[in-house]
């Protein structure tokens, strides 16, 4: 049968996902360690023996082998922008909707101290942003000047005023750096613009990350390493939640994904205000926007995840556990491989799911702000108002393995103790069981009717 | 290039209705307006003043406590890198019925190049505008 291969380098697991293109179904999966060091594609042929182990006397053919990566750390990026709430903002939005790491997020103009530090932090791109378009320039040009003095090697995406934009490439020309310019991240006040920047950043990833990293084996065998897996992540979800030409999509959706380091939060969702006689105020939101909490996470960030929360909240949800919540996340950071097995491990893991689900979401969603005035109290709402999406779903072990996925989404939905955060009131919660997302935002790309389907079919009801 | 002008309603206030006004009155005139809208902090006007490296910042104050969000904004303009920029304000400034030529005095004391009493049609900051902007 014919059937497409979908690989996710993942920074610990190389994932396959083989999908019957005819019948739309999943065959099987596989995953092994991720061998970036070496040569990445030990870590796929391993994966690969076990996924042929699980399609024996099938006569598999596969017409497209498409693959996303974080490996060798993900795509790290540094955002650089005018005025930290505006365009270093933006510029910050449209990196991390690109899939990033981000490193740093730079504002004003640089001085040599910051340029040294954006080198130490090695870097795979520089996002370049600032002004609107027929703004500020200064800032924007004394930055490129800059970055063209210190830094040969490191791929620069232009995205700030257009009027500076000639005088940005001409200087990049002359001094040999290499660049992509396009359009403003925030082309008139408060309104962004993130995706071109998006765009560019991926075919950029495509074109010289993928081979810095020392993956370029593995497009000899793969049709191409197409974007970063959060942005597969992203992909996927924006199918799913808007549909395809063919297919309808299911509407506003938020997906939280809780791994060992992060926890990432993905809306896609207008945002706008649900409630009358709201003023939105700030810069306006991302319709497909994605968050990345590096603080908090289950095992490499279980540490900074207690200092986040504290013992409190953490206790919260689990009032008579046997543990010291403080060691049992510092042990937890310093032994990341622990798979829980007792009853009191798994419920202390869901605890944290919980916790950082709450602090993730209450990060991502707008938040209402009363203002007192002589007439009463007037509301103005910043961030997107996500109380009305109707779907929150799930990724990540921690929810695949635990027995109740839907307790742990549940600490991102609406607090009535909290009612200042715009999180989902009555969400219907589904489970990404079968770790489908990423290879899910791959398929997208080329059979978008297809990716919707089989996202309808295998996301399951918690 | 046209002249941009940052406009806005300062401080707790949400009169919106002569914001718009004012909005559609300078488009019309021929600048280009960045209206940040009712609910405005000083910093948000600085802020979109940087980015959009306006020439003016009109602010409104239409509910009485105008005197006081105003305060600072001349310096922090000037921290932050605007110098010269022209601020302008207008609306209703003060609570209740004051000698106008006292309230003026105040705001102009304060570093606002023209300080508008109630009731003053756009126009006139418009003309105030061209003038002090050189057309
Ligand atoms: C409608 C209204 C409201 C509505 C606002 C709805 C909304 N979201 O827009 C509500 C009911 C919410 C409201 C609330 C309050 N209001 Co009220 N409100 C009014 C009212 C009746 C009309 C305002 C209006 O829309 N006018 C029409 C527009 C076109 O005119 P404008 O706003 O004045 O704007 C024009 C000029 O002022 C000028 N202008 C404005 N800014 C600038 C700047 C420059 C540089 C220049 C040159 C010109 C300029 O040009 C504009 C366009 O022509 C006025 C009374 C009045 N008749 O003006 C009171 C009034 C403004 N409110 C007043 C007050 C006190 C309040 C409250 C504090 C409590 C109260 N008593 O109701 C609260 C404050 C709420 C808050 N936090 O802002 C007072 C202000 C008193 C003062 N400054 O001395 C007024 C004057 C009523 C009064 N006489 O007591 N209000």
């Amino acid at each position: 049968m014919d059937a497409i291969l979908l690989i996710d380098f993942g920074s610990t697991y190389t994932k396959l996902t083989a999908v019957d293109i005819e019948n739309e179904e999943i065959i099987a999966t596989a995953k092994d360690l991720t061998t970036v060091e070496s040569d990445i594609m030990i870590g796929f042929n391993n994966a690969y023996k076990k996924l042929e182990e699980k399609m024996k006397g099938l006569n598999v053919n596969f017409v497209d082998k498409l693959a996303c990566s974080s490996a060798a750390g993900g795509l790290k990026m540094i955002a650089i922008g005018l005025v930290p709430e505006l365009t270093a903002e933006a510029a910050k939005r449209a990196a991390l909707g690109a899939g990033a790491r981000i490193l740093g997020v730079y504002s004003y103009e640089l001085s040599r101290t910051e340029m040294k530090e954006i080198l130490d932090k090695k870097p795979d791109i520089i996002l370049l942003a600032g002004g609107t378009d027929g703004g500020n320039k200064d800032c924007i040009i004394h930055n490129a000047k800059l970055i063209a003095e210190h830094i040969k090697d490191i791929p620069v995406v232009v995205a700030g005023n257009k009027n500076a934009r000639d005088e940005i490439e001409d200087i990049f020309k002359a001094n040999d750096v290499f660049y992509k310019a396009t359009e403003n991240v925030m082309p008139r006040l408060n309104t962004i613009n993130v995706e071109p920047a998006r765009e560019v950043i991926r075919e950029i990833f495509m074109a010289k990350i993928v081979e810095a990293k020392g993956m370029k084996n593995a497009e000899n065998f793969i049709s191409g390493i197409l974007m970063p897996t959060p942005a597969a992540v992203l992909k996927a979800a924006q199918a799913l939640a808007d549909g395809s030409d063919k297919e309808e999509g299911i509407g506003e959706l938020v997906i939280i994904d809780i791994g060992g380091a992060t926890t990432d939060v993905h809306s896609i969702a207008s945002g706008e205000p649900t409630k009358p006689g709201v003023t939105l105020r700030g810069l306006q939101e991302p319709y497909a926007k994605r968050t990345v909490e590096g603080d908090l996470g289950m095992r490499v960030s279980s540490a900074s995840l207690w200092e986040a929360a504290g013992t409190r909240r953490i206790k919260k949800f689990i009032p008579d556990t046997k543990y010291d919540i403080e060691e049992r996340c510092k042990y937890l950071q310093q032994n990341v491989n622990v798979i829980p097995q007792t009853q009191e491990e798994i419920e202390f893991d869901e605890a944290l799911g919980m916790t950082a689900t709450e602090i993730a979401m209450e990060r991502h969603v707008g938040q209402i702000e009363s203002v007192y005035t002589p007439m009463g109290i007037i509301y103005s709402q910043v961030g997107k108002d996500l109380l009305n999406v109707k779907y929150l779903i799930g990724t990540g072990g921690v929810l695949v393995h635990s027995p109740h996925p839907e307790r742990i989404l549940k600490a991102g939905t609406f607090d009535t103790e909290n009612p200042n955060f715009l999180k989902p009131i009555n969400p219907q919660v589904l489970i990404d069981r079968t770790y489908i997302l990423s290879a899910m935002g791959l398929l997208a790309q080329k059979y978008p009717d297809k990716a919707v389907r089989i996202m309808k079919k295998y996301l399951v009801k918690a | 290039m046209k002249n941009k002008l940052v406009l806005g309603v300062i401080g707790a206030d949400c009169h919106a209705v002569g914001n718009k006004i004012l909005y559609h009155a300078f488009t019309e005139a021929g600048f280009q307006v960045e209206n940040i809208g009712v609910l405005s902090s000083q910093e948000d006007f600085i802020n979109a003043a940087i980015e959009t490296n306006a020439d003016a910042i009109i602010v409104s104050s239409l509910y009485g406590h105008g005197e006081i969000d105003c305060r600072g904004l001349r310096e922090k303009c000037d921290e932050a890198g605007l110098k010269g920029i022209l601020l302008y304000a207008g609306g209703n400034l003060v609570v209740g019925k004051q000698e106008w030529s006292d309230v003026e005095k105040r705001f102009l004391d304060m570093g606002f190049n023209r300080a508008y009493p109630p009731g003053t049609s756009p126009q006139t900051t418009i003309n105030d505008l061209k003038k002090d902007l050189g057309w």
